[in-house]
Order: structure tokens, then sequence, then C-alpha cells
């Protein structure tokens, strides 16, 4: 109950107003929606829905020479049923398997909790100043606009044997081989690009919460910490969530940066996008398909238990959000939210520190 | 009667009223921390790129005879950056503008007519900009591989669809939004068809909208590397950033980094002005779309 509570300080879905303002324009739309959007349906489907099935295919099938009964050489594919995942699991793949699994893990759950500290510290600053906001903007726009391989070249310029980090710090660490150091490499040029970015979307939920909700809580005495964690975080939650859970799983198909920072075949730093990919890179297609499914299903088991768990409706917020931001844009912060509704986001909030 | 009067200051700033001097500056220094946090590894590059290859392992922060060497390096012949620069250009540019074609039909779509399913077919959009790109390369590759589309431009463009689609959809959905339905009902009660309306009234308006996905969508596909990296393997058709990634500079250098830099100062320059020129209406569009 108190998570949707914030929600329903947002302006009403279009949803529920449409029908009064139906035109002649509206009617028979249903054939008309279907006919306008199968371009991008089709494309879609395409590039994603048929990719992903014929994935899951591959993954049952091997391909390349083999041996059958009779000893004769066989070309082309083989059905092998779950063959090729239960090699994943076993000997020294599986080993290597569980290090890509653990390691994207750790990336995913190292990096994000990183960016999403910083991000939010960055977004109260940003709220506060009222001076240097062109220029905080501009800047902070510059990291998500680098190319991640030239962020990569760049961070392990920063982290060479000789470059300007050691000599910053004063130490002589092999930055980008192997090991704890190049582990922390990658999690540190991650954050650099993409904390400035979760900043920026809370920014944007920030900006949305009335002053005199902030005033109010001032009338009744509470502290910094208290307005905090009992009105800026549940009502900034909402877009909090949908930025943690894109970070998420961005993160946990990072490809790139550790490929570029460090290398492809560094135990250390392997993620499962790496090990697909240079399973494929060596035409062993099957195991490559069979690590690409695996990696999809736990993106979309993440998915799942992030959206049931901690925000009931991700999606229904997504597409509520750019209602939200149709109102909000440029001027005017909140002007359309009706006097009560923060005070029942205060509430929630409240209830919600309590759970 | 001092109620009213506290109440003007108050709808600047609750706090800046009352707050003593460091509660004022504290902000300010903490936005210098962010434009440093965020500018210093750039600048880095920068400085870097702008060495003499001699001096490439000095560490001052100005470099002292300020040389193109690198630049130079970067742009002979043979280390086809330049190749690289153009292959970038031309899937960067068509994904953008076969994204933007096929996306704007659905985005007014989603905006503006009512219809059952119209929640889920968003949903779908969000759900494909979420699958990791490995998983739909590797099948796509070997399907290319298979009708010989292996070192084309097309095999890097057709899957860049599958993210820049779904982005370009999602902004373009927000924009529309936007606008006042009047706007089409006006123009169509003079006389105009649903189509006509959507290109005569609602496109010209929509265009800063249109103009900032098209830039978000072409820096995503600029920025795009697995791609990339897995379709092609022939230098003539690598893309900028497979270029930079796989240089090995042309003196020979094991690792050249001087060279590197310089070649990331080219490939994000561009973006960097465009950024600059554009911040605020990239970030409504980010911000909007709530997306990568």
């Amino acid at each position: 109950m108190s998570t949707t509570a914030p929600v329903a300080e947002r302006p009403t879905p279009e949803t529920t107003k449409k029908p009064k303002r139906q035109t002649s324009f509206n009617e028979g739309t249903g054939r008309l929606a279907a006919l306008l959007l199968s371009p991008t349906m089709i494309v879609l489907i395409l590039v994603v829905g048929l990719p992903i099935l014929a994935a899951l295919r591959e993954s049952l099938y091997t391909s390349g020479q083999q041996i059958d009964e009779s000893g004769f050489i066989v070309q082309g594919s083989k059905f092998v049923g779950l063959d090729n995942y239960t090699a994943i699991f076993s000997g020294e793949t599986g080993t290597r398997f569980w290090n890509a699994f653990y390691n994207t893990t750790f990336f995913t759950v190292a990096c994000v909790v990183l960016e999403t500290v910083l991000g939010v510290m960055m977004a109260l600053v940003m709220h506060k100043a009222f001076r240097g906001r062109g220029i905080v903007r501009a800047s902070i726009l510059v990291p998500w606009a680098i190319p991640t391989v030239v962020s990569a070249l760049l961070w392990k310029w920063i982290f060479q044997a000789d470059g300007i980090a050691n000599e910053m710090l004063g130490t002589q660490i092999l930055w980008s081989t192997e090991g704890w150091q190049s582990v922390l490499s990658v999690i540190v040029a991650d954050t650099w690009k993409t904390a400035p970015f979760i900043g920026l979307l809370v920014l944007a939920g920030l900006q949305t919460i009335p002053t005199d909700v902030y005033e109010a809580a001032k009338v009744d005495g509470a502290s910094v910490w208290q307005t905090f964690t009992r009105i800026t975080m549940p009502l900034v939650k909402p877009a909090l969530l949908v930025a943690v859970l894109f970070r998420i799983l961005d993160t946990l198909r990072i490809f790139d940066l550790p490929f570029v920072l460090v290398g492809p075949n560094k135990e250390s730093v392997e993620t499962l996008s790496i090990l697909a990919y240079l399973e494929a890179n060596q035409t062993r297609y099957g195991p490559a398909a069979a690590y690409a499914t695996l990696l999809f299903i736990y993106v979309a088991v993440v998915a799942y238990v992030f959206v049931k768990l901690l925000g009931a409706d991700v999606f229904g917020d997504a597409i509520q959000r750019k209602t939200k931001k149709n109102g909000r844009n440029g001027r005017g912060r909140g002007k359309q939210t009706d006097p009560g509704a923060p005070v029942a986001g205060l509430t929630a909030g409240g209830g919600l520190g309590g759970e | 009667m001092t109620v009213v009067a506290e109440k003007a200051p108050r709808v600047i700033d609750v706090k800046a009223a009352e707050a003593p001097w460091y509660r004022r500056w504290l902000p300010l220094i903490g936005v210098a921390v962010i434009v440093l946090y965020c500018l210093v590894p750039f600048f880095w590059m920068v400085v870097s790129s702008l060495r003499r290859p001699a001096d490439q392992f000095d560490n001052s922060i100005i470099p002292s005879p300020i040389s193109l060497d690198n630049f130079k390096d970067v742009f002979k012949s043979g280390t086809g950056f330049q190749r690289g620069l153009l292959n970038s250009l031309i899937v960067a540019g068509t994904v953008t503008v076969l994204t933007l074609v096929i996306g704007m039909v659905a985005a007014y779509t989603l905006a503006r007519l009512e219809f059952r399913g119209k929640n889920f077919v968003l949903a779908i959009i969000i759900v494909t900009s979420m699958f990791p790109g490995i998983s739909l390369v590797i099948p796509l590759k070997k399907l290319f591989v298979n009708i010989d589309w292996i070192n084309t431009y097309q095999a890097m463009i057709v899957p860049s669809l599958s993210f820049a689609l779904p982005l370009a959809v999602w902004l373009l959905t927000a924009f529309f939004r936007q606008m006042p339905r009047e706007l089409e009902q006006a123009a169509m009660v003079d006389g105009c068809t649903p189509a006509q309306a959507f290109r005569k009234v609602i496109l010209p308006l929509a265009a800063p909208g249109v103009f900032t996905t098209a830039i978000i969508t072409f820096i995503a596909a600029w920025n795009e590397f697995l791609i990339a990296l897995s379709m092609v393997n022939k230098k003539e058709y690598q893309t900028a950033n497979v270029v930079i990634s796989q240089f090995t500079g042309a003196s020979g250098r094991d690792q050249p980094f001087g060279s590197q830099m310089a070649a990331g100062v080219v490939v994000t320059i561009p973006l960097v002005i465009a950024v600059l020129l554009f911040q605020r209406r990239i970030v409504a569009g980010l911000t909007a779309g709530g997306v990568k």
C-alpha cells in the first residue's frame, strides 16, 4: 500500500481521462493502431524476439565437426539436448562459468551500490545548487557521452603502471592486469561513467517534490536527516528504482569495459558476456548460445525479483513517469499536484520508514 | 504579518533564507566537486593526447611543448582510423534515420491512439531494451555467417536496431505526449486528414523532440561496441570504436596510449560538443524516458 502512495501524487494517468476526449480521430483505433505499430513490432520481433528463440534453440545443438558412432566425421549441427548446459556446469568449464557468474554479479552489486550512493549525493547537491546548474548539467553529460570503449582506454591509461593513478597514490600497482586491482579499476571506470547519470535521473525525481512538503517538515521540527529519510527518499523512490533497475540490467551484460580495460581471457574480470563472446568467436555457437541463454535467464530473474520485491510497479510507474513529465517540463515544479497529495505521500513515507 | 513577509524568499529556497554562510557555499563546493569528478578524467585524456610521443609518460598537468603529433599519427594512412570514423558515421547515421522513421509512427500511435493492449506494447518495448546484447549477437552472428553478411554494414545496422528502436520509440512517445491534442483537432477541423495533421502540424512542432531523440539515438549507436566487434573482422568495415580498441599504433610501441587518447578525443569531441549545445534538451529527453 504505502509503496503506491507516493505515486498517487502524480497526475492521473491518461487512460482514465481519455474516454471523455474521444473524437472521431480515435474511432476504430484498434486496427489502425495495429497497422501503425506493425513496422516497429516486426523489427523488434526480427532483431530481438527471433534471435532470443534462435539462441535457445542453438544452445541445444552443437555445430562444427563431430565424430559419429561409426567413426565418420559429421559436419553441421547436431541436436545434443541439454549437453551444452551440463558441460557448462561441470569440470573446468564449470569453474570458468561460475567464475564469470560471480564476476558479473560482483560487478553489478558493487557498481550499482556505489553509483546509487554517489548519484543520490550528486542529485542532492545539484538540487541545492542555484548557481552553476548549467555547467554541472553540461559536465555531468560528458562521462555519459564518452563511448565506453574510449573511457575504458582512458582508465587503462590512468591506471597504467607508470600512469597518473600510481603517481598520485604513490603506489606501483599493476592495475589492469589481473586480480583485485583490475576488478577495482573496472568498478572505478564504470562508476565514473554512470554515477552522474543516476544523479541526473534522481535530480529529475527531486524536482517533482513540491517545496511545501519540506516546509511542513520544517514546521514540524524535522531534522535534516529525518527530512531526507522520511520525505526525500520515499518521494524519490519511484524515479530511483527505475534508474537502479536499468543500471542493474545494464551492468549484468557488462562487456566493453572489462574487455577493453583489462582484456579478454582474464580470469578476474571475465563476465558472462565476455565468456559467451569468446565462445562464439571460436564458432562454438552451441556453448556460446548456452552461456547467452543463461545470462538472459539471469537478467530476467533479477528484473522479475527486483520488480516484485522492491518496486511493485516499475513498469506502471515508468509509463506514468512520462505523463508526469508532461506537466513538469521546464518550469514550475509540482504545479499540477493537488495540495492533498503531498500529505498522503508524506504519511506514506512515514509508514515506509517503519517497515 | 511576519509569516507573509517570510513567504517571499521561501518560495525560492526554504533553507537559504536563514542559512549561515557555509550553508550557501557548501552547495557550490559540491557543484565544483561534481564538475571536477566528471571532467578531470576527460581533461587527462585531452592533455595526454597533446603531449609529444616522447613525453608520453610525463605526468605534468599541462604538456610543456604542446604537440599534435599524436593526432597526426592517428590520421596517418594505415591506422584505418579515418575509415573507421566514416564507418561509424554510416552505421550510426543509418541506425538513427531508420529508427526515427520506424519509431516515429509507433510513438505517435502510442501517444495518441487509445487501444487495448497499449500498456502491453509499451511494456514489450521497455523489456526488449533490457535484453542482454550478447544473447542477440550470437544467433545473429551465426545467421549472418550463413547468409554472407559478415563484413557488411547491414550486419552492424540491423542488430543495432534492437537497442536503438526501443530507445527512440520510448523517447518520442514521451515527446509526442507533451503536445496538446487540440493541435490535431484544430487541424482536422480545418480539413486535414489525421495523416496530414501529423505531417503538417505535429511533426514541425515536435521537431525539437525528434531532434533530441536523434541525438540520443545517434550517441547510443555511435558508442556501440559488441555488435561492431562481433560482426566485422575486416578493417575496412570496422567502426572507430573497434579500430581504437585494436590500435597497434603507427610507431609500433606496444601500447600506443598517446594515439589512443588522441583517437579517443577525436571520437568524443563531436559528442561532447553536441552535448554542450543541446544539454537542456538531452537532459529532458533522458529523464523523460528514464532510459539507459
